[in-house]
């Protein structure tokens, strides 16, 4: 057993470590199912709860995770996903993914995870940084006007390598 | 466990340093604690200390930050300025409970 009873300091965690001071994550969200949204989000927030700076760069489908108008509507297919193990040929009956994606929302309102939206206000709530591809948004012909208003700017590929400098880096 | 004199009491904690006895903690022990970590609890952390304490008691493990704000009803961003950092660890820390377990 080990006692620090007698030592004048008392033993506290060590929350505010110096050599955990400083660190960086960026995420970079290029898809836009509702099941490859979700890991952005939670490493996120992960992050952002452990005092990691994180900044979020949204690209090509990733940009549906943040248009206004599909980021509360994202869907799971199960074509292409054969971690379903189900036949594919199921996934192509009408209405599949409809219901697939009903499925897998109650299965993550279950765990009182929120929804897209909700999770983005939580991840803005606590810090983090949302950032918009510039090419992305020239491809799919949005503006500023079309994202969520917290997004703090829509961007060029080398602007995010810039403010990322020394962070480390997920692509998702 | 390793024990620690905080307050001039020994209490048990594991090897991060959080307590592993709730019933060892009290009033006195969280106010002592949070100044341990830079922190003087205030009305408002109290409420949200007082909400974990509860909430532990009724289901076995400790809240999420999310969980402690949509049952307090206090934004994510009053929790980080409030306990700033590590918000979720430090609320645990000071209501004397093991830190969360949830991923959100």
């Amino acid at each position: 057993m080990t006692t620090h009873a007698d030592q004048t300091t008392p033993f506290v965690p060590r929350f505010d470590a110096p050599e955990s001071q400083g660190r960086k994550l960026a995420i970079i969200c290029s898809k836009g199912n509702l099941d490859m949204a979700y890991p952005g989000l939670i490493l996120a927030n992960a992050a952002l709860g452990e005092g990691v700076e994180t900044h979020l760069f949204f690209t090509f489908w990733g940009f549906d995770m943040i248009n206004k108008k599909t980021s509360g509507d994202l869907k799971f297919t199960m074509l292409g996903n054969t971690a379903t193990h189900l036949p594919q040929g199921l996934g192509g009956i009408p209405g599949m993914t409809h219901l697939a994606t009903s499925q897998m929302k109650k299965a993550i309102a279950d765990l009182d995870v929120p929804e897209v939206p909700e999770f983005l206000d939580q991840i803005v709530g606590s810090g983090g940084h949302l950032w918009a591809c510039r090419m992305s948004a020239d491809m799919q012909h949005l503006t500023e006007g079309d994202l969520r208003d917290d997004v703090e700017g829509i961007i060029s590929a080398s602007d995010f390598i810039e403010l990322t400098e020394g962070a480390q880096l997920l692509f998702i | 466990m390793p024990t620690t004199t905080i307050a001039g009491q020994a209490v048990e904690v594991n090897d991060e340093g959080f307590l592993t006895r709730p019933d060892q903690w009290s009033d006195d022990l969280g106010t002592e604690l949070a100044r341990l970590i830079g922190i003087e609890l205030t009305a408002d952390h109290w409420k949200l200390v007082r909400f974990l304490r509860d909430d532990f008691a009724h289901q076995g493990e400790t809240a999420t930050l999310r969980r402690v704000s949509t049952q307090t009803g206090t934004p994510i961003k009053s929790l980080f300025d409030l306990f700033p950092g590590k918000p979720a660890k430090k609320m645990a820390y000071v209501a004397g409970l093991p830190k969360p377990k949830g991923c959100v």
